[in-house]
């Protein structure tokens, strides 16, 4: 595998901006404190991190890395204890819940491991649910083109395999046009080969709109998709590795 | 420390976890257990009061009135076989001067007999003393009259008797069974016998040997116990406890039931693997099943103790008011064994009810298929997609038709609670209407009188011009009334035909349109109650005997029947009647229009006319009634309203948690997805408010129904309660269910906000 490793992530910034443009998302000095009965858990400790517009980036951790919490606070579900966050001029550190629910409307699309459809909606209407809150959304069935499921639109999800779903849902997120799409081991509760097809909808998607995507995941294989590889251990980043090129999804194997 | 077993010991965290919807549960036990102890209490309670009061002071079985009789003649009463004690009596109605009082009060005079141990119909002295024997001018107050006139033992009364003006001075204030719902002395005869049944005796061929011996003496027919007024009166109560003591309980604990049904069925797909987990370690279905059954037991019996304990509390507040309403010596409420083991018997089968289907669903299951998590759910387009209307329904909307299509037992069964609820409270303040509508037609449009004046037997016309004459006398409108027997084929009904004369102003007959109805110059008119109960439709011949005047046999043919608020009445033209019974033409009494400015006047004067039996202003007695019926009424519906409103809470507070549990991750995921609290609140609450709104028409329906078959079960032959919901009524109970359900709502919505977004990526139910 073609590619550069530095044990100093900081330094990393300006050939990404070379090839990205300025950054979106500017994590600096970010920790994370939960207070669990008397015993106080650092999930993060002093990250720093930036995403540029139209990056692929890999989150490599194993469970309890504090690779879940990183995901939370860039997608505004949670704030951090210290350090600031900011998103493109918004400065989301002490955000309240209402603007935090304003900016994952605008900018954010979710994908779950376990897809959280609503299962009383149609494919479609799971795309609709979501276009109809938004501003400048993409069709709902153009959505589901995207992610190849034009002959399943008026399925309800207890009607598609798992596979399916999970492409339901990356349409659902992706049809707001966000500007980041945060997966969350997207292919984690999927076979192999389901999960493949899933990977490929989610290049397709970083290829053609050219929206940032984040994948969080144990799963090391699928590192080589990616433009760049945050490795997190003990709430620190302890890595990040650019690759030079590329892999497809059907290069890929686990 | 208590150590628990580990079951039980879930049992409490599970009880604790879904606090809010057991404490719901509970309330709604409550109410049941508490109406059936207070109804049932208050049954007991006056049941036993009646019977040691008619015991104790010895209270008759048959009654009969009569013009005037010699002493001599009771002796041949007692002769008639049948009968164990007779009493004979001077009754009659006087005028009394009442100081304070402007208008003359009429009374009701009673001779007591002195002799302690023949006497029937005793009293009970509350204050002062029993009357000396041969003391004529001594008397008792009865204490419901002393208390509205503010009289106590000492104080003088000037009555008009016989036209004579005499001094009473009351000595005690006493109670008796006779008058339970309101006492004189005279020599030699009688005219009121009250007689006591040999056991087994038969009370009418006692009555039948009595009219015929008391025939000659004027008697108006003997009657028994039951159509003595103030025994009918207790009668029905007693059985208006037993009705509500029934059906309330029951409507609340069906619903408690059907609560715990559902909440258990969530609570049991919730936990189906760990049931599966119990099963596979060797626990058995029993222990299984009785798990849960203990979670409904502690759920519906802590809601049945508390229920006891607010039953006896209300128990004891009815039976204050029954006291002051009866006129019992003693009237006790107490919570007897029967009524607590019932109370809590009826929780545990509310429990059973609640739990059996819940349960036995998922123990059908083997332990390795209730591993699995349930099969997703499958939904279809629901009804009005299916005819292509889905562009013009918002999707939340389609969700939550899709939801309730999908689970319509539920539904249904929520719907159902709302709508018991809405017609509780419909129902409940359908006597309030039902009131209204009986002093509107009744007491406005029937009769217009401002008073009514009785003689104490039948005068000739020339009283009208001396009535007429009187200051402030607007207008006079005389009447006769005639006590009859109506026979039609093997039916038979005592009453009074009132002769009315046609250029009448100030007492209408009304037809069921309210409009007046001129009596005919041949026929009798009766009222819907009284033809029903002959059996006689319009144009049947009646055959009338005349119990008074010259006692006539006849046939009159049935002109007209009217749908009239007073039960049982008939009336006549005043001169066909004097026709029919062939007596001269003469009046038993007038109604009057005066004139406020000289109401004063005309009182005064009237309180020396002799031979007046009795006044009876319209708004006076509109009064007292009101004021006798008010708190009775206002007790009640105040607690049916409050009851009423705990299962509305209750109805959807439980079902909106239970949505909540089932779209928890659902919720949050749209909330992750962006969308706010209101927009992920309105989802959840939608169901719950198209819920709501489906039992409002449902829920009028059933209250309408409710009201009609109570007034149908309430009339009586007194009074036909008419089956009026005013719309005011409906919209205050519908304003009160959508509050509740909207304080329902309010409560799960602090759960939506606290809804846990993070968990909810990582958890598949």
């Amino acid at each position: 595998m073609d590619s550069t490793s530095d044990d100093v992530p900081r330094d990393q910034a300006s050939p990404i901006t070379a090839q990205f443009g300025p950054p979106v998302f500017a994590l600096r000095d970010v920790s994370k404190i939960y207070t669990m009965g008397e015993v106080q858990v650092e999930a993060l400790r002093h990250v720093d991190l930036e995403l540029h517009a139209g990056e692929f980036i890999v989150l490599l951790g194993a469970s309890g890395s504090g690779k879940s919490t990183l995901l939370n606070i860039l997608g505004g579900l949670d704030t951090p204890t210290s350090g600031t966050l900011n998103y493109l001029d918004h400065n989301l550190t002490s955000a309240d819940e209402a603007a935090l629910t304003a900016f994952r409307r605008e900018h954010v699309g979710f994908v779950f491991q376990f897809y959280n459809l609503i299962p009383s909606l149609t494919a479609l209407e799971n795309v609709q649910l979501v276009t109809e809150i938004s501003v400048n959304p993409m069709d709902a069935a153009e959505a589901l083109a995207l992610v190849g499921l034009s002959d399943r639109l008026h399925h309800f999800p207890a009607q598609l395999s798992g596979g399916e779903q999970q492409r339901v849902a990356i349409a659902r997120a992706v049809a707001k046009r966000p500007d980041v799409l945060l997966c969350d081991e997207p292919t984690g509760a999927l076979d192999f080969k389901t999960g493949k097809i899933v990977l490929q909808v989610l290049q397709r998607v970083n290829r053609e709109l050219g929206t940032t995507i984040v994948i969080i995941t144990h799963n090391a294989a699928i590192a080589g998709m990616a433009d760049r590889v945050v490795y997190i251990g003990s709430g620190q980043i302890t890595r990040i590795e650019r690759n030079a090129a590329r892999l497809s999804p059907e290069d890929i194997a686990w | 420390m208590v150590s628990l077993r580990p079951l039980d010991r879930k049992l409490v965290r599970d009880l604790w976890r879904m606090r809010g919807q057991a404490v719901a549960i509970a309330l709604v036990a409550m109410c049941g257990i508490a109406t059936f102890v207070t109804m049932r209490g208050s049954y007991e309670a006056l049941l036993s009061a009646q019977t040691n009061y008619y015991a104790q002071y010895r209270f008759a079985d048959v009654f009969s009135n009569l013009r005037r009789a010699p002493i001599t003649l009771l002796e041949r009463i007692r002769d008639i076989p049948g009968i164990n004690a007779v009493e004979g009596r001077v009754v009659f109605d006087a005028t009394l001067d009442v100081r304070g009082l402007d208008e003359p009060a009429s009374a009701r005079l009673v001779s007591l007999s002195t002799t302690p141990h023949s006497q029937l119909n005793r009293v009970n002295i509350r204050s002062g003393r029993m009357i000396e024997a041969g003391n004529a001018s001594e008397i008792l107050a009865s204490e419901s009259f002393a208390t509205a006139n503010a009289l106590r033992p000492g104080d003088t009364l000037v009555a008009i008797i016989n036209g004579r003006k005499e001094r009473l001075r009351i000595v005690g204030i006493a109670i008796s069974p006779e008058y339970v719902a309101e006492a004189a002395n005279l020599q030699d005869a009688f005219n009121d016998v009250a007689i006591t049944l040999a056991p087994h005796a038969s009370a009418s061929q006692v009555i039948e040997h009595l009219d015929k011996l008391l025939a000659p003496y004027g008697s108006l027919g003997a009657y028994a116990r039951e159509e003595q007024v103030s025994h009918h009166f207790l009668e029905n109560e007693l059985a208006q406890d037993r009705v509500t003591g029934t059906v309330l309980p029951a409507i609340f604990l069906g619903v408690a039931a059907f609560l715990i049904h559902s909440i258990l069925l969530r609570l049991t797909t919730l936990q189906r693997t760990q049931i599966a987990l119990l099963k596979s370690f060797g626990y058995s279905n029993t222990a299984i099943g009785l798990h849960y059954l203990k979670f409904a037991l502690l759920t519906v019996m802590a809601g049945g103790i508390a229920g006891i304990v607010l039953g006896a509390w209300l128990g004891r507040g009815l039976a204050e008011i029954y006291t002051r309403f009866f006129h019992f010596p003693t009237l006790v409420f107490s919570l007897s064994t029967f009524s607590v083991t019932v109370a809590l018997l009826i929780s545990v089968l509310a429990a059973l009810l609640g739990t059996i289907l819940a349960v036995l669903r998922v123990l059908a299951l083997s332990p390795a298929q209730a591993m699995h998590p349930e099969s997703p759910a499958l939904f279809k387009p629901g009804p009005l997609e299916r005819l292509g209307l889905q562009r013009t329904i918002p999707l939340s909307v389609r969700m939550v038709l899709r939801n309730l299509e999908r689970s319509p037992l539920r539904a249904l069964s929520s719907v159902i609670g709302l709508s018991l609820a809405l017609a509780l409270l419909i129902t409940g303040q359908f006597s309030y209407d039902a009131l209204e509508e009986i002093i509107r037609i009744q007491f406005r449009t029937a009769q217009r009188d401002d008073a009514t004046v009785v003689f104490n037997e039948a005068r000739n016309t020339g009283v009208i011009h001396n009535l007429a004459a009187l200051p402030g006398v607007l207008r006079v409108e005389p009447f006769r009334s005639m006590a009859v027997k109506l026979r039609f084929r093997h039916r038979e009904k005592k009453a009074a035909i009132t002769g009315l004369y046609p250029e009448r102003q100030l007492r209408l007959i009304l037809d069921e349109r309210e409009r007046p109805v001129a009596l005919p110059q041949n026929g009798i008119v009766l009222t819907t109650k009284l033809a029903q109960t002959l059996g006689v439709t319009f144009g049947d011949m009646l055959t009338v005997t005349f119990i008074e005047g010259k006692r006539k046999t006849v046939m009159v043919r049935v002109a007209n029947i009217v749908d009239e608020m007073i039960g049982l009445a008939a009336y006549m033209d005043a001169r066909a009647l004097g026709r029919l019974a062939a007596e001269q033409e003469t009046v038993s009494g007038a109604f009057l229009a005066i004139d406020p400015l000289h109401q004063r006047a005309l009182f005064r004067s009237m309180k020396s006319i002799p031979g007046i039996a009795g006044i009876n202003l319209r708004e006076a007695t509109l009064q007292s009634f009101l004021a006798t019926v008010a708190e009775n009424l206002t007790t009640s519906t105040t607690v049916l309203i409050a009851f009423a409103c705990i299962i509305a809470i209750g109805v959807v507070y439980n079902a909106a948690r239970i949505a909540l549990s089932e779209h928890a991750i659902e919720l949050a995921s749209l909330r992750i997805l962006g969308f706010t609290q209101l927009e992920v609140g309105a989802m959840l609450l939608g169901e719950q408010a198209i819920l709501t709104l489906a039992s409002l028409p449902l829920g009028c329906a059933l209250g309408y129904g409710l009201s009609v078959l109570l007034s149908v079960l309430l009339s009586e032959e007194v009074f036909r309660i008419p089956a009026v919901v005013s719309s005011k009524t409906f919209l205050i109970s519908i304003g009160v269910v959508l509050a509740s359900a909207a304080a329902s709502g309010l409560l799960v919505w602090g759960k939506v906000q606290r809804l846990d977004l993070i968990a909810v990526l990582k958890s598949r139910e």
